[in-house]
């Protein structure tokens, strides 16, 4: 439970860090790289879930093609590589107050609301009960029984995303 | 653990994402904010789906899932709008797109 702990703090302390420096640094190339980090931090935190499924898919779809997708929008916007002044606009401190805010409400709630509440102890369960309860198969299992028609709707859905991202961006 | 960790954890990241989409005039950097929001649903819906026990916990890696092809999907097409915007104005100064300011 302590070395849980101890790697869960890590792991947020460097999430958290990054992030920041993703809304805050004055070089687009290196928000895409810190969102790599941020990214990354999440992959890992989905093992401390025990999900490793969706840690497998964060490293492999966002890291993977969503930044080197991020990296191709930079590149085709012939953004300056390097430092750049005016990245932010003029509403930064009203942005600031209402991120503050809100983090100031949600945190309120959550407290309210979880308190104390602990995650349940996966210690007692032995490794196959849990590749067989929530391990890639169970995943799955659910997937293509359960959410058989929400899956195949994504599909769909991926599949016009992609025809409509090339319809809008390809030159006549 | 308790399972406020990682839910205000995901809050912290959202805050900072909603900041990020407000403060920001490089419509790609809006597109990475915007990711941003997304990692704080997902890390909500694993953590919340594994309090409840084996099934709840699929269900919420199912959804995550679910999220980040949505994601994947929005990127894409976020990507080619600010393309076409910057092909037309030769800007991704969001401040500069005001078309429909009265």
């Amino acid at each position: 439970m302590i070395a849980q702990n101890i790697a869960f703090a890590i792991l947020a302390l460097v999430a958290t860090l990054a992030a920041l420096r993703v809304v805050t640094t004055r070089n687009v190339v290196h928000a895409a790289l810190y969102l790599v980090v941020v990214l990354a931090s999440v992959g890992a935190l989905y093992v401390l879930l025990a999900a490793e499924f969706v840690a497998a898919v964060q490293i492999l779809i966002y890291i993977g093609a969503i930044v080197v997708l991020f990296l191709f929008g930079i590149m085709l916007t012939r953004a300056t590589i390097g430092v750049e002044s005016d990245l932010d606009n003029d509403q930064r401190w009203i942005a600031a107050i209402t991120g503050l805010f809100l983090l100031g409400v949600l945190t309120f709630v959550l407290v309210e609301s979880f308190g104390d509440d602990q995650l349940p102890g996966l210690a007692g369960v032995s490794r196959e009960e849990l590749t067989a309860q929530r391990g890639t198969g169970a995943v799955g299992d659910a997937i293509f029984s359960t959410y058989l028609v929400p899956f195949e709707v994504i599909s769909v859905l991926l599949l016009a995303a992609l025809v409509g991202a090339i319809v809008l961006a390809r030159r006549d | 653990m308790l399972v406020n960790q990682f839910l205000l954890l995901g809050a912290v990241l959202f805050c900072i994402g909603v900041y990020g989409v407000l403060a920001r005039r490089n419509g790609v950097l809006v597109l990475m904010s915007i990711e941003l929001i997304l990692n704080a649903v997902n890390i909500n819906l694993v953590a919340l789906g594994s309090v409840q026990g084996p099934e709840a916990a699929v269900a919420g890696q199912v959804f995550a899932l679910f999220v980040v092809t949505i994601a994947a999907a929005e990127v894409g097409v976020g990507l080619a709008i600010v393309l076409l915007i910057y092909r037309n104005r030769s800007t991704v100064d969001l401040d500069e797109v005001d078309l429909m300011k009265g």
